[in-house]
C-alpha cells in the first residue's frame, strides 16, 4: 500500500544519490537507464519520445543510473518504463523507487506531459479479480507519483489484470516479469 | 487506429449516438454471424474422464435415405457420451442394425449389457430431412419415444441436438442441453502484439462463428437470458468498457466506459438489469445497471475489492467476490435488505462464483494444494467439493440445466476449454485449434 513514511525519505535519499553521482559518465550501459541515448541535439525538446511502449524492460534500476545532467534528463522520458511487484502485492519495491522517483522528476518538470499507469497481474488466479489487482497496483503508483508532487491531472490509470502477459509460462520466472506497472507516455 | 470493417447489419432504431461512440482507436472487426462458420476455429472433443455410473446405451448408426451431410447417430451418441450420463456402445460392437422399433431384437442388445437402444433413419426431403427416431428401454422391453424431426439442409446437426435433448429427459427427466451454445474468447501472441477474438459455437464446440475480433483485450462475456445477446469487455478504446451486443445481427451499444474498472457483466434473470464491478468511486464495487434508463444503483461499498457478481436464480440475491476479509472469499448480498453474508470459509481464496440454475448451490474456483481448481459448495450444508483434475482453473460458467460446469484451464502451455460434470465423475476437453482459448460462457437454453 502506501509508503511507509521511512521508505518516503529514504527514496528521496536515493534520489539525491542519484543526482550527485551524475557528474560521472558510468552507470550500466546496457540501455536501461535514461540519457545514454546520445544526449546530443534534444536539449530543447520537450519530452522526445523514444522508443514505443515496452520499452524498458527490468534490468538494472539501482539508481546508479549515468546521466548527463540532472535537468537534461528531466527532458527526456526516463527509458526504464516498467516496475515489477511481488506476488499479491501492490507496494513499491524499494529497487523500483528510483524509477518511480525518476518518472516524478520527469512528469514535474513537464507538466503538459501526460502518463497512463498500465496495471498488470501474472494469471494466477481469476480474470476479474485480477484486473482489480492489476488497478491497486497502478493506483498505487499514481498515488506515489502524487506524493512527490505529479500533478492528478498528468495520471490515470488502466488495468490489463492477467490479460497482456510480458512473458508465456507457468513458472515463477514468467510471473515475476507480469506483474508490473508499465508507465505509458 | 479506426474501426477497419464493420459487416454488421447496423439497421434498426438503435441511437446512431451508439454508433458513433464505437468507432474505437484499435483495430476491430465485427462479423455479423452470416452463417459462415470459421471450419478452422472448430473445436473437438477429447472426453477425460467417463463417469462410473454411466448408464449403457446403444445408438445404431441411422438408415439413410439420400446423402444426408451428418452422420446423426453419431452426434447423438457423442452428446450422450460427453453429458456423463451415458456410456453408448462403440459401434464396431453394434452388428445388428434395425431403423425403426419393429425391427428390435431385445435379446440382442440385452445380451450386450444395453439399457437404452436408438434406432431411426435420416431421409432427404426436397430441401431438408426427415428423421425419425425410437428410443427403446431394452430391459422393459418397452418403446419410450418414437419421434419425427423435420430439418433444413443445413441443419442436420441442429436436428440431431434436438433428439438428443429428447432422448436425454426422456432417460433421465432432466431437460437435455445440447441445443446450447457457448461463447468464448480466443487470444494468441504476448505483451503488445496480442490478438483477441470472441466466438459463439454450439455446446459441442462446432459450428464456431466470430462475434468480434480486436488486438485489446475482451473477456467476460455472459449470455442475456433469452441468449440473443451478450454483454461482455473489451478494451478496443485501450480502455475497459462493457458492451452489449445482439449476437444475430452484430448490433452493438456501449453499456459503460467509467474512468477505472468496467467489468464483469451479469445480467439479471429478468433482462432488464446488468451488475457489474466498477470502481468510479474509488475501490472496485458492485453497481446495477438498468439497461432501459441507463441508471445505476451501488450496491456495496467497501474499502475493499468487490468483483464478480452473479444472479441468484431468482433474482432477489446476488454473489460476489470480495477481499474484504484479507484475501478473496465469495458473499451473498440480498436486494432490498441489503444484508451481506460470506458464503465461503474454505481455505484462503474462493473467487467467481456462479449459482446452480435451482440456487441450491454454487461453483466456484478454489485454490487448494494442486493449484486453482473448481469446486462446488453446497448452500445450506456450506460444504466444498474440488470437482475438477486440472489446476490453473478460471471462469467456470454452469449449462442451463445444471448437469455440466464448464471452464477455463492450461493443457501444454496452452488455455483451453474444459467441462465437469456437475458431480465430479465426468469430464471432456475442448482443445484450441491455436493460440489460447478461455472465458466460456454456456447459454440459457434457446428452445
Amino acid at each position: 500500500m502506501q509508503l511507509k513514511p521511512f521508505a518516503r525519505s529514504l527514496a528521496i535519499a536515493l534520489s539525491l544519490v542519484v543526482i550527485a553521482g551524475c557528474s560521472s559518465t558510468g552507470g550500466t550501459q546496457d540501455g536501461d537507464s535514461y540519457g545514454t541515448q546520445g544526449a546530443a541535439g534534444t536539449g530543447t525538446s520537450s519530452g522526445s519520445t523514444t522508443g514505443a511502449g515496452a520499452g524498458g524492460q527490468y534490468g538494472s534500476t539501482s539508481g546508479t543510473s549515468g546521466t548527463s545532467a540532472g535537468q537534461q534528463a528531466d527532458s527526456r522520458i526516463p527509458e526504464v518504463r516498467t516496475i515489477h511487484f511481488d506476488y499479491d502485492r501492490d507496494s513499491i519495491k524499494s529497487e523500483y523507487e528510483s524509477v518511480v522517483m525518476a518518472h516524478a522528476r520527469y512528469l514535474r518538470s513537464n507538466p503538459n506531459a501526460q502518463v497512463v499507469l498500465h496495471g498488470h497481474t501474472d494469471e494466477r488466479g481469476t480474470r476479474e479479480y485480477n484486473m482489480a489487482l492489476g488497478e491497486r497496483r497502478a493506483n498505487a503508483v499514481q498515488r506515489f507519483l502524487n506524493i512527490q508532487g505529479v500533478s492528478p491531472s498528468q495520471m490515470s490509470v488502466v488495468s490489463y489484470g492477467e490479460e497482456r502477459p510480458a512473458a508465456r509460462g507457468q513458472a515463477e520466472q514468467a510471473y515475476s516479469q507480469n506483474r508490473r506497472v508499465v508507465f505509458n507516455y | 487506429m479506426q474501426m477497419l470493417t464493420k459487416t454488421g447489419l447496423w439497421k434498426g432504431t438503435w441511437s446512431a449516438l451508439w454508433l458513433a461512440s464505437l468507432l474505437s482507436k484499435s483495430t476491430i472487426l465485427i462479423s455479423a454471424l452470416l452463417m459462415s462458420s470459421m471450419a478452422h476455429a472448430n473445436l473437438t472433443i477429447e472426453i477425460t474422464r467417463g463417469s462410473d455410473q454411466a448408464l449403457p446405451i446403444a445408438v445404431v448408426p441411422f438408415a439413410t435415405e439420400g446423402a444426408p451431410s451428418e452422420d446423426v447417430a453419431q452426434i447423438i451418441q457423442d452428446n450422450l457420451e460427453r453429458s456423463g450420463f451415458f456410456s453408448p456402445l462403440e459401434r464396431n460392437a453394434i452388428f445388428e442394425s434395425p431403423d425403426q422399433a419393429e425391427d428390435v431384437q431385445f435379446g440382442t442388445w440385452r445380451s450386450l449389457d444395453v439399457r437404452y437402444l436408438v434406432v431411426g433413419r435420416v431421409t432427404e426431403t426436397g430441401g431438408g430431412y426427415r428423421i425419425e427416431y425410437d428410443l427403446m428401454d431394452v430391459s422393459g422391453q418397452r418403446q419410450m419415444l418414437g419421434e419425427t424431426i423435420t430439418a433444413e439442409s443445413g441443419n442436420l446437426r441442429g436436428a440431431a441436438h434436438l433428439a438428443s435433448d429428447q432422448i436425454f429427459e426422456a432417460i433421465t427427466d432432466i431437460r437435455g442441453a445440447f441445443s446450447t451454445r457457448i461463447a468464448y474468447v480466443t487470444a494468441e501472441g504476448v505483451g503488445n502484439a496480442m490478438q483477441f477474438g470472441l466466438y459463439v459455437a454450439d455446446a459441442d464446440g462446432r459450428n464456431s462463428q466470430q462475434v468480434l475480433t480486436s488486438d485489446e483485450p475482451i473477456l467476460s462475456p455472459d449470455w442475456s437470458p433469452d441468449g440473443r445477446k451478450l454483454a461482455y469487455v473489451s478494451f478496443e478504446t485501450e480502455r475497459p468498457a462493457i458492451y452489449i451486443q445482439e449476437v444475430d445481427s452484430g448490433r452493438r451499444v456501449r453499456a459503460t466506459s467509467f474512468e477505472g474498472l468496467n467489468s464483469a457483466p451479469a445480467w439479471s434473470p429478468d433482462g432488464r438489469k446488468l451488475a457489474m464491478s466498477l470502481s468510479k468511486d474509488g475501490q472496485p464495487d458492485i453497481y446495477v445497471m438498468d439497461i432501459a434508463n441507463r441508471s445505476f444503483e451501488r450496491l456495496t461499498q467497501s474499502n475493499s475489492i468487490d468483483t464478480e457478481p452473479d444472479w441468484a436464480p431468482d433474482g432477489r440475491s446476488l454473489l460476489f467476490t470480495s477481499d474484504r476479509s484479507g484475501a478473496p472469499q465469495i458473499y451473498r448480498y440480498t436486494l432490498g435488505s441489503g444484508e451481506t453474508q460470506r458464503l465461503t470459509f474454505t481455505g484462503d481464496y474462493n473467487a467467481r462464483g456462479r449459482f446452480s440454475p435451482d440456487g441450491e448451490e454454487l461453483f466456484l474456483i478454489h485454490r487448494s494444494k494442486q493449484g486453482f481448481q473448481v469446486a462446488r459448495q453446497n448452500l445450506e450444508s456450506g460444504r466444498l467439493v474440488v470437482i475438477s483434475e486440472t489446476q490453473r482453473d478460471e471462469s467456470p460458467s454452469v449449462a442451463p440445466n445444471g448437469t455440466m460446469v464448464i471452464f477455463a484451464t492450461q493443457q501444454g502451455g496452452n488455455g483451453v476449454l474444459s467441462a465437469v460434470s456437475a458431480d465430479g465423475r465426468s469430464s471432456f476437453r475442448l482443445p484450441s485449434p491455436q493460440g489460447d482459448i478461455r472465458e466460456p460462457a454456456w447459454s440459457p437454453f434457446l428452445n
